[in-house]
C-alpha cells in the first residue's frame, strides 16, 4: 500500500533546478504577431509606403526577429531555433495564403460586376471592343465542345494505356511507356499546340477549328488520365483478379467486369480532374482555334472561341469595358473548374472502396 | 525403392472421368475449346488494343519531336541571324533574322526567381500542413491547396497584370533605392510600371507553389513515425525532429517536386504573356521592363506571324520542348531512384 501512495508523490515533487526550463507563456506567439503587425502598420503609415506588400513583409520580418530574440533570451538557443523554425513556417503559410486569397477575392469582386443572365447568353458578335455589353455564350459553347471532344479522344486511349501498364505491361515497352507518360505530363501546353499546328494545320492543310484545339487538349489530357487510372487499378486487390481467373473467366472479361467496376469511382474522379485541368488551357487554343467573336456551333469547321481565350483577348483589348468582361469570364471559368473539382472529390468520397474487401 | 510400387497404386486417368450422367468428355472438350477460342480472340483484341494505346502514346511523343524538328529546320536554314545568339526576333522580315538569346535568358531567369521564392515557401507550407498546423486545420488546408493548383493560368495572368503589377510598384522602388547597388535590383527607369522579369518570377512562384507544396507534403507524410519518435525520445525539439528525420527523408522528394515546378514555370505561357512588356533586350537589371520567354514570345508573336514567322516560333518551341523534357526526365529519374532505395516502402 505504502508504495502505491508514494509514487505519485515522487513525480509531483518539484524537478531539480537543472532540469527545469524557463518557457515563454503560451500566448507569446500571438502577442508578438499582434505587436509586429501593429508596428508594421505604424511604420508603413509613418514612412508613407504605399504598397501593402511592404507592410506585410515588414510585419513578417518583425515577427520572426522578435520571437527569435525573445526566445533566445528566455528559453535558450535550442528552443529559440525551434521558435524560429515555427515562426518561419507560419510566415510561409501566411505569405502563400495572402496572394491566393487576393486572387480569389479580386476575381469574385471584379467578376460579379457584369456577370448576369445577358452576359451568359450573348456573344460578342457586332460589338466593338470598347463598347460595354456583350457576353460569353460563344465561348462557353466553344469550351464545352472542345473539352468534350478532347475527352472523347483522350479518355479511351488513356484508360487502355493504363490497363496495359497495370494488367499486361512487362519489359522494356511498359517501362518506356511509363517513363514517357511521366515526361508527357510536363509538356508545356504551348508545345502541344505547336505540334498540332505543324501537323494538322501546316502539313495536312486543315483550317483553324475547335477540333484542332481539342486534339492538342487531348495530348495534354492523356498522361493525366493514364497516371490517375493506373494508380486506381493498382489499388484493386489481386485476390479479385485471381478469383475471377480461377473461375475460368477470360482475362479481358475479368478486366472489364471485375477490375474496372471495382475502380470506377477513382477512375471517374481522375477523368473529371483531367477535364478540369484542360478546361483552363489557353495557349494551344490561342494557336489553333483563333477566337471568333460570334457563335459557331460546329467544332469541325471555322474559328471558335473558348473561355480562357476570351479572357486573354479581352485583357489584350485593354479598356475598362473589356477588363470587366475579362474578369467576369474569369469568374465563370474559375467556378466551372472548381465545380468540376468538387464533383470529382464528391465522386471519390461517394465511390470510395468500402472497407472489408 | 518405394517409388515403383507407389506408381502402381496410383489410379489411371480414365478412372477420373465424369460419371455417365454428365456430358461425355468429347463434347465437353469441344465446347471448352470453342469457348476458349472466343476468349482467346477477345483476349487478343483487348490486349492488342491496350498495347496499341501505349504504343500510340510513344508515337505521339516521337511525332511531337519530329514535326517540330522538321518545321524548325526550315526556319533555321532560312535564318540570316545566329539562332542561338541573335537578340531580335524579326522572323517575318525578308530575309528573316531571329535568335533565342533573349528568350532563353528570360525563361531561365524568371524560372530561377520563381524557384528561389517558391521552393523554401512551399517546403514551409508543406511542413506547416504535415507537422505544425492544428490537426483539424491540416485537412482543409491541404484541400484548398489542391483546389488552388487547379486555378487556370490565364486567371493568374489576369490577376498578375491588373492587380499584382500596380501593387508591386512600391516594393520595386524600395528595392531600387536600398538594394540598387547589387545591379540586379537597379532600376534604370524608376517611374516605369514593373512589368519586368522580376514581377514575372514572383507571379510564377505563386503559380507553382501549390504543385511543389502538394508533392512535398505527400513525401513528408510518408516519413516513418519511428524516425520522428526516436528523435523526440532523445529530447529533440520539433525543429530538430524535422531537421534530423523529416528533411533528410524528404530531400529527394523536395528536389523532384521543385523540378516539376520548374518544368511548369519554364513552359508557362499566359501568365507571362499578360504581365511582361516584352522587348528584345537582355539586361541584368531584373526590375527593368523588357525581355521575353519562349512561351510568351510564341503566344504574343503568333497572330502577326507569316509562314516563316510560324516556323521560327516552332523552332523556339522545339528548344522549349527539349528543355522541359530534360528537366522533367531528371525529376522522374530522381523520384524513381528514391522509390527503389527508400526504406519507407520496405
Amino acid at each position: 500500500m505504502s508504495t502505491v501512495t508514494t509514487r505519485p508523490a515522487d513525480t509531483a515533487a518539484p524537478l531539480p533546478e537543472g532540469l527545469k526550463q524557463r518557457r515563454l507563456p503560451s500566448w507569446a506567439p500571438l502577442g508578438i504577431a499582434v505587436v509586429s503587425v501593429a508596428a508594421a502598420v505604424g511604420a508603413g503609415m509613418l514612412f508613407g509606403l504605399q504598397s501593402k506588400v511592404q507592410w506585410g513583409l515588414i510585419a513578417a520580418l518583425l515577427f520572426v526577429a522578435v520571437s527569435f530574440a525573445l526566445a533566445s533570451a528566455v528559453e535558450g538557443r535550442r528552443q529559440a531555433k525551434d521558435r524560429l523554425a515555427t515562426s518561419l513556417v507560419w510566415v510561409c503559410f501566411l505569405l502563400a495564403v495572402v496572394p491566393l486569397a487576393s486572387l480569389i477575392w479580386t476575381t469574385v469582386g471584379q467578376g460579379s460586376k457584369v456577370l448576369d443572365g445577358y452576359f451568359l447568353t450573348h456573344s460578342m458578335a457586332g460589338l466593338l471592343d470598347i463598347q460595354p455589353g456583350g457576353g460569353i455564350y460563344h465561348a462557353i459553347i466553344g469550351t464545352l465542345e472542345q473539352v468534350g471532344l478532347a475527352t472523347l479522344i483522350a479518355a479511351p486511349i488513356g484508360l487502355l494505356t493504363a490497363i496495359y501498364l497495370v494488367e499486361y505491361g512487362k519489359g522494356t515497352l511498359a517501362k518506356a511507356v511509363t517513363f514517357f507518360v511521366d515526361v508527357m505530363t510536363g509538356i508545356p501546353s504551348i508545345v502541344a499546340g505547336l505540334f498540332i499546328l505543324s501537323f494538322w494545320l501546316l502539313m495536312l492543310g486543315f483550317d483553324y477549328s475547335g477540333f484542332a484545339g481539342a486534339m492538342s487538349l487531348a495530348i495534354l489530357m492523356m498522361p493525366v488520365v493514364v497516371r490517375s487510372t493506373e494508380e486506381m487499378l493498382k489499388l484493386v486487390p489481386n485476390e479479385l483478379r485471381e478469383a475471377s481467373l480461377a473461375l475460368g473467366v477470360p482475362k479481358w472479361r475479368t478486366i472489364t467486369k471485375v477490375v474496372l467496376p471495382t475502380a470506377v469511382g477513382g477512375i471517374t474522379t481522375g477523368l473529371v480532374l483531367a477535364v478540369a485541368r484542360i478546361a483552363g488551357e489557353t495557349a494551344p487554343i490561342l494557336l489553333l482555334v483563333y477566337g471568333a467573336p460570334y457563335i459557331n456551333n460546329n467544332p469541325f469547321e471555322g474559328a471558335q472561341s473558348s473561355l480562357p481565350l476570351y479572357v486573354y483577348q479581352q485583357y489584350v483589348n485593354g479598356n475598362a469595358a473589356s477588363y470587366d468582361r475579362a474578369w467576369a469570364a474569369a469568374l465563370v471559368l474559375i467556378i466551372f473548374v472548381m465545380l468540376l473539382n468538387l464533383v470529382a472529390r464528391g465522386i471519390a468520397h461517394w465511390k470510395a472502396p468500402k472497407a472489408g474487401h | 525403392m518405394d517409388t515403383p510400387s507407389r506408381s502402381e497404386h496410383t489410379p489411371s486417368p480414365p478412372d477420373l472421368v465424369t460419371p455417365p450422367g454428365l456430358t461425355s468428355p468429347q463434347t465437353g472438350l469441344a465446347a471448352a475449346s470453342a469457348a476458349s477460342g472466343r476468349a482467346r480472340l477477345g483476349d487478343r483484341l483487348f490486349a492488342g488494343a491496350s498495347k496499341g494505346s501505349g504504343i500510340l502514346l510513344l508515337v505521339i511523343m516521337a511525332a511531337i519531336a519530329v514535326f517540330l524538328a522538321v518545321r524548325a529546320t526550315v526556319a533555321i536554314s532560312a535564318n540570316e541571324g545566329n539562332f542561338l545568339t541573335t537578340f531580335e526576333w524579326n522572323a517575318n522580315a525578308n530575309p528573316p533574322v531571329f535568335g533565342i538569346a533573349v528568350l532563353a535568358y528570360g525563361t531561365v531567369v524568371s524560372s530561377i526567381i520563381a524557384m528561389v521564392i517558391a521552393v523554401p515557401v512551399a517546403v514551409g507550407i508543406a511542413l506547416f500542413v504535415s507537422h505544425y498546423a492544428p490537426r483539424r486545420l491540416a485537412q482543409p488546408i491541404a484541400f484548398v491547396i489542391d483546389l488552388l493548383a487547379a486555378v487556370p493560368s490565364i486567371i493568374y495572368g489576369l490577376w498578375g497584370a491588373l492587380f499584382l503589377v500596380p501593387h508591386l510598384t512600391g516594393l520595386n522602388l524600395w528595392l531600387d533605392e536600398y538594394l540598387g547597388w547589387t545591379v540586379i535590383f537597379d532600376k534604370t527607369n524608376p517611374a516605369a510600371t514593373p512589368r519586368s522579369l522580376f514581377t514575372v518570377g514572383i507571379l510564377l512562384a505563386i503559380m507553382i507553389l501549390p504543385i511543389i507544396t502538394n508533392v512535398t507534403r505527400e513525401v513528408f507524410l510518408q516519413v516513418p513515425r519511428a524516425h520522428e519518435e526516436a528523435a523526440l525520445a532523445l529530447g529533440a525539439t520539433r525543429w530538430e525532429v524535422i531537421r534530423m528525420s523529416v528533411l533528410p527523408f524528404g530531400r529527394s522528394g523536395i528536389i523532384s517536386a521543385s523540378m516539376l515546378g520548374l518544368g511548369r514555370a519554364l513552359g508557362e505561357t499566359m501568365a507571362v504573356a499578360t504581365v511582361l512588356s516584352a522587348s528584345p533586350v537582355l539586361t541584368a537589371h531584373l526590375l527593368d521592363a523588357g525581355g521575353g520567354t519562349f512561351a510568351q514570345n510564341i503566344a504574343s508573336a503568333f497572330k502577326e506571324a507569316n509562314d516563316m514567322g510560324r516556323d521560327a516560333l516552332i523552332a523556339s518551341g522545339l528548344v522549349l520542348f527539349v528543355i522541359t523534357l530534360l528537366v522533367n526526365g531528371a525529376a522522374r529519374l530522381i523520384i524513381a531512384r528514391h522509390k527503389e532505395y527508400s526504406g519507407a516502402n520496405a
